[in-house]
Order: structure tokens, then C-alpha cells, then sequence
């Protein structure tokens, strides 16, 4: 068998030779037609399915209440329409943002959630390192107040935390020096914004037990020895935390960032317990995501009058318009973010432990 | 000789640990309290109070003292009765439901979406992490539930439904696209799961848990985000180099995932566990938890509710611990000094 290259053209610097190997349709006919690649080909297009079904059932609830966003009163009276309007409009969408005051309600919103996140993240971390590199009487035991903070549903709780902070005080301090006369707040703490930083302070807003246990598994999973190095280079406790721990934690904070801001962001409960109609209308407070705008209550009742079944599915559908619009700025930050969440989390070496 | 030298120097060390005051271990330890600080604030200022508040409440009788006496409230010791009240009180008068009873069911079908919710969660975090068409997409689109929270996703669909009940009926057609049931359920019935797997051979309490889950599936996924996310991050922590020797040495993909995969997932898994049972008994989805606490959020303490709320809290405490036990010892750890 002749296995010397053949020589088709050759140059002061460059030569093109000729191996002799199969015909084209002989090599792929190897490449492809055998039992592995089909094998790869189903396994494959099983797995695409089964993904894309499943982003089907997660994006199917906000796709029908985007569609029927758009929905006149009018549509409701045809038979015909299931998801897509007969005659669109966007009265819904302007008539919630002007009439509900959505813009300032986002911008309350915005600033409550950035704030509690940064206080969260930075709290769980140093509490979580507290737990995860120090050997301390009680470590455990603390440690299980965390989970039973996680544990027992705060809605249990909602009128002895309401009382709390209507009387809150620290050794009778604020009752001595009339602190809540002085600035006028009669109900204490309570319809301020002073609960929600109070609990990300102490670790105990909502789900806080989560990123404390979060980020203790991915300090326990930093070598003891980095920090060691830097208390023989002369750092103390809290500037190797700062310095050294801090930087190396930054996926994982990002992470943790993320879930605070975004649970905060669509939390009900807290808001409706402690801002209870007051000024300060977040986008989760029933001022403003579960109230009919007027004009658009008007129209409802002028189009389908004497209609029962028509004008309460009208109102539900202006619900889960004003639902979408609490969660639409979220979903579009996810979109920008979603890269630094997963890769934050992915590059958190999370688990070694 | 060697003896009294090595003393020596012990006391000579131990004179100078005097000297400088607490030991390095105490010292250490002193740090971790200050770190640990914001947190026992919190619970010495604010959540003991209250827990102890709630408890309290579930062992007193609570009468209204009316306005014109000044208002409040007062509280009267009874000790268990509150609790014996509970054991008999029904929850549903047609069927004559005993709370007890509906706590039982309720941990069964609990048991059943937490062990589904950790296999989908581990199957698609695993799917999630080959390399493959669209996996950026995906990813974007699995984590959509976690961000935007299953909690503000129920409770819209739980007002509108309100909003519809008032209602004689619903329009035929419009379906207004909440996450349980709507149009999702008519396809799941339309494939008759059921009847496929009854053929099967399979026994009818088999095929009863199989369709149960497949109905439930919207209810399951969106709330196995956190747990896909974690997992991933534990994938993400395998080594390369040792799938790529089990390759080597000639392992199928099928051997590799039950030698090498999960055993190295165990800890999450068992971290995984923790967080879904948590996350499964307290969410407000959950019958019993909806038993507790309502649709709506009361301000006014209720004795018997507050029962209720710590009876169930004990039994989740106990099935807590029961789930960390048995999953911890099918834990392998890497690097075993570590615990």
C-alpha cells in the first residue's frame, strides 16, 4: 500500500499534498450512519423536548396573562376569543401606571429592595463566617435558631411582630426621651420603613436563615489555611474578613444579592403587615396591586352591564395585569443579570464540603 | 529527664498564657460571638419575644376587653386545653375531617412532592450542565421562578380566583392563566396518564402517585428553582479530571452518574433536602398551612390558631430531623476530617 502523501503543488514556502484516503461518501456514510451517532441523536433531541416542556409549563402563566393584558372589555362578550384580543387595547396597562400611581410605587419599591438586599448580603455573609470558621459555646445551638427562623412561617407571627414594632423600644430608651413624640410617629416603628432595615440588620427578614446557611457551606469550603497566611502577615480577625474573605466571596455574594432583592421585591406579607394604608405605596401593597383603577371600573361596568360572569373575569384579568407589572421590571433586570446569578453561584465552589 | 523538661516548659507557657490573658482558643472564640452578633440582637430584641408571645398565646384564652374599658386585651392561663381542643377540632364539616387527620394526609402528599421536587431538580440541574443547543436560554428560563418567587406568583392567582368565585361561573374559554390547573390541566388530562399506566401492571396506588405528580407538575417545578441552582453549584464543583478518568477507564455515562455524580452530590443533596422540607411544610400553598393562617392575614392573636401553628410547627420540627438523619448517613464526604 502506497501510504506516501502525493505531491499536488508545490512552492517556495507552502506544499499542498494529496493523501489517499476513502471517498467522501464512504467517510460519511462511517460518520453517521451507525447505531452511537443515532443513539446521540435521540438522546439529544429527548433531552431539547423534555427542556423545552418544561420552559413551556414555566412560561405559559405569563404568557396568557401578558396576552389577555391586552384584552378590551368587549372581548369578553365574544365567544370566540381565547388569548389573543379581538380588539387590543392598552387602556389596562396606562389607566394602572397613571391612576394606581405605578411610577412611584416602583421607585419606593426599587430603593426599599436595593437597600434591604445590600444590608442582607453584607449581614448573612458576616454572620454566616461567624458560624462556618469559629469554634464557639453555643455555635450549634445559635446555629438551630437560624433554621427555626427559616421554619416557622412568619405569617404565624404577623400580630406579635405588628405589636412589636408599634411598641418598640430598647430598655425603655425611646419611651424616656420621647424619641416617637419627637418625630411624630404615633404608631412607633410601624408604617415606616424602619422594620423592614430593623429585621435585614438582625439577619431575620425574609429567608435571611437561607443565605446566613448558604453562605456558612461556602465558608466552611475556604481553605483555613488563606486565612492563616494572613493573620502570620499581620491582618487581625475582621481585616482578613474585609480584605481577604470578602473579595473571595464575591460570586456567592452576588448570588445571595440577587435572591434578597428579588424576594424582597415581591414580597406581600411584610409590606401588607407594616405598611398598612400608608403613604408610602410600594408596588406590593394592596393600594396598588389589588385595587381597580376607577376609570377602568367605570368602563367595566358601562360595557358589560347586567353581565356577572363577564365583569369578574374583566376584573381578574386587570389583577393579573397589575401582577405582571409588578414582576415585568424584575424579569427584565433577571434578563441583564441572570449571567452573574449563575455564574456566581457556578464559580461559588459551593458544596466541596 | 525529658520529663521534667517538657514540664517546665508547659508551666513556662502556661505562665506566660496567664500573663497575656485569655487563651487563643478563647480569644478566637470571643471573635465569633461579635460575628454572630447582629444576629443574637435580633433574636434576643426581637424574635424570642415574639416566638414566646405566639407560644404563650397558644396556652391562654384571650378575651376583647371592650373599648369604653379601655381597650386590649387580657389573657388567662388554661394550659393544654387549647392543644386538646385542636386534636378534636374538624376542619371541613361535610366530610367531618379531623385536623389531625388532614395534618397526616397533608405530610404524606408532602413526602411525595419533596422527594419529585429533589429528583427533577437534580435530573435538570444535571441536563442543565452538558453542553448543549439553547442551554443559555434554558438556564435563563429555569431560574425565572426563583427570581420572580412562587409566593407573588400564587397569591395573583389566588385574588383573581377570589375575584372569579363571586361569580356564578367562568366564560368558556378565557382562561386567565394561573399556575395550577387552567389550560396546563386540560392537556394533562387529555393524555390520560392514568389509563396508560394502568396497563401497565403497575399497582393502582403506583399509578395514583404517578398522575398525582404529573398533575402537579406546574406546582412542582416552579418551586425546584433554589434547588436546581444549588444543585448546579455542586455539579459545578466536580472535579473534570475525574469523569475524565472514569472515562477512560471505560465507564458508560449511566455508571458514571450513579458512582462518581452522586455520591459526590450527597452533601447538597442532603443541604437540598433540608431546604425543600422547610420550604415544602411552610409555603402557602400547603392545606394545612392554609388551615393556619388563612387567606388573609390577621392582626388580632387567635388562642386556637396559635395551637395549631406550634402543633404543626412540632411535627415539621420532627420531620425535619427525621430527613437530616436519614440523609446524612448515606452522606459521603470527600474530605472526611473536615466535620
Amino acid at each position: 500500500m502506497n501510504t506516501q502523501p502525493k505531491i499536488k503543488k508545490e512552492s517556495k514556502n507552502k506544499i499542498r499534498v494529496d493523501f489517499e484516503r476513502a471517498p467522501l461518501s464512504e467517510r460519511l456514510k462511517a460518520k453517521y450512519l451507525n447505531a452511537y451517532f443515532y443513539k446521540k441523536i435521540i438522546v439529544s433531541l429527548f433531552k431539547f423536548l423534555l427542556l423545552l416542556g418544561i420552559s413551556y409549563v414555566i412560561l405559559y402563566p405569563f404568557a396568557s396573562k401578558i396576552l389577555q393584558s391586552f384584552f378590551s372589555p368587549q372581548d369578553l362578550l365574544q365567544s370566540d376569543v381565547q388569548l389573543v384580543a379581538k380588539y387590543p387595547t392598552i387602556q389596562t396597562y396606562s389607566l394602572l401606571i397613571t391612576e394606581n400611581g405605578y411610577f412611584s410605587a416602583l421607585l419606593n419599591t426599587a430603593i426599599l429592595s436595593f437597600v434591604c438586599a445590600v444590608i442582607q448580603t453584607f449581614i448573612c455573609s458576616f454572620i454566616g463566617y461567624g458560624f462556618a470558621k469559629f469554634k464557639f459555646k453555643g455555635n450549634k445551638v445559635l446555629f438551630v435558631f437560624v433554621i427555626i427562623s427559616l421554619l416557622v412561617p412568619p405569617k404565624i407571627l404577623a400580630s406579635s411582630l405588628v405589636q412589636r414594632f408599634v411598641n418598640f423600644d430598647i430598655f425603655g430608651i425611646f419611651e424616656a426621651t420621647g424619641f416617637y413624640d419627637l418625630l411624630g410617629w404615633e404608631t412607633g416603628l410601624h408604617g415606616t420603613y424602619a422594620p423592614f432595615i430593623l429585621l435585614s440588620l438582625t439577619g431575620l427578614a425574609f429567608k435571611n436563615g437561607l443565605f446566613i446557611f448558604l453562605m456558612r457551606q461556602f465558608y466552611r469550603g475556604i481553605p483555613d489555611e488563606l486565612e492563616e497566611a494572613s493573620y502570620v502577615d499581620g491582618y487581625g480577625v475582621f481585616t482578613t474578613f474585609f480584605r481577604i474573605i470578602l473579595p473571595c466571596s464575591v460570586p456567592m455574594l452576588i448570588t445571595v444579592f440577587i435572591l434578597s432583592f428579588s424576594w424582597q421585591w415581591t414580597d406581600i406579607f411584610y409590606t401588607n403587615i407594616f405598611l398598612p394604608n400608608s403613604d408610602k405605596v410600594l408596588l406590593t401593597s394592596n393600594a396598588f396591586w389589588s385595587t381597580m383603577p376607577p376609570t377602568l371600573e367605570a368602563i367595566r361596568e358601562e360595557v358589560l352591564i347586567g353581565n356577572d360572569t363577564a365583569q369578574s373575569t374583566f376584573a381578574a384579568i386587570v389583577m393579573n395585569t397589575a401582577g405582571m407589572l409588578v414582576v415585568a421590571p424584575l424579569i427584565i433586570l433577571y434578563l441583564f443579570c441572570q449571567r452573574y446569578l449563575i455564574q456566581g453561584i457556578e464559580h461559588s465552589g459551593f458544596g466541596g464540603t | 529527664m525529658n520529663n521534667t523538661i517538657a514540664k517546665q516548659k508547659k508551666e513556662k507557657s502556661s505562665s506566660k498564657r496567664m500573663h497575656k490573658g485569655a487563651s487563643l482558643n478563647a480569644r478566637r472564640a470571643r471573635k465569633g460571638w461579635i460575628f454572630v452578633l447582629p444576629f443574637v440582637i435580633g433574636l434576643v430584641l426581637i424574635y424570642l419575644p415574639v416566638i414566646f408571645e405566639s407560644i404563650s398565646y397558644s396556652f391562654a384564652s384571650y378575651t376583647r376587653i371592650p373599648a369604653i374599658q379601655g381597650g386590649g386585651y387580657t389573657l388567662t392561663w388554661v394550659g393544654f386545653k387549647n392543644y386538646k381542643e385542636v386534636f378534636s377540632s374538624t376542619v371541613d364539616a361535610n366530610t367531618g375531617e379531623t385536623f389531625i387527620e388532614m395534618l397526616v394526609k397533608s405530610l404524606g402528599t408532602q413526602a411525595i412532592d419533596i422527594i419529585a421536587i429533589l429528583m427533577l431538580s437534580l435530573f435538570i440541574a444535571v441536563l442543565l450542565n452538558q453542553k448543549m443547543v439553547g442551554r443559555a436560554a434554558f438556564r435563563a428560563i429555569f431560574f425565572i421562578p426563583v427570581v420572580v418567587g412562587a409566593g407573588i406568583m400564587t397569591r395573583i392567582d389566588a385574588t383573581s380566583a377570589e375575584i372569579l368565585a363571586t361569580a356564578s361561573g367562568v366564560i368558556e374559554g378565557i382562561d386567565t392563566g394561573s399556575v395550577e390547573g387552567g389550560g396546563m390541566s386540560s392537556i394533562v388530562s387529555a393524555m390520560d396518564i392514568g389509563a396508560i399506566f394502568a396497563n401497565l401492571g403497575f399497582g393502582s396506588g403506583l399509578v395514583d402517585i404517578v398522575t398525582g405528580i404529573v398533575e402537579n407538575i406546574f406546582n412542582i417545578v416552579n418551586r425546584s428553582g433554589v434547588q436546581m441552582l444549588i444543585f448546579l453549584a455542586g455539579l459545578q464543583s466536580i472535579s473534570p479530571s475525574v469523569y475524565e478518568s472514569c472515562q477512560m477507564e471505560g465507564a458508560s455515562s449511566w455508571e458514571i452518574f450513579w458512582k462518581i455524580t452522586l455520591p459526590m452530590l450527597s452533601p447538597i443533596i442532603l443541604t437540598n433536602a433540608i431546604y425543600t422540607v422547610i420550604d415544602a411544610f411552610t409555603s402557602e400553598s400547603n392545606e394545612v398551612m392554609l388551615q393556619i393562617v388563612g387567606e388573609d392575614i390577621t392582626l388580632t392573636p387567635d388562642p386556637i390558631l396559635s395551637a395549631k401553628a406550634w402543633l404543626y410547627f412540632a411535627v415539621v420540627a420532627v420531620a425535619l430531623i427525621l430527613v437530616t438523619a436519614i440523609c446524612s448517613s448515606f452522606v459521603f464526604y470527600q474530605r472526611r476530617n473536615d466535620n
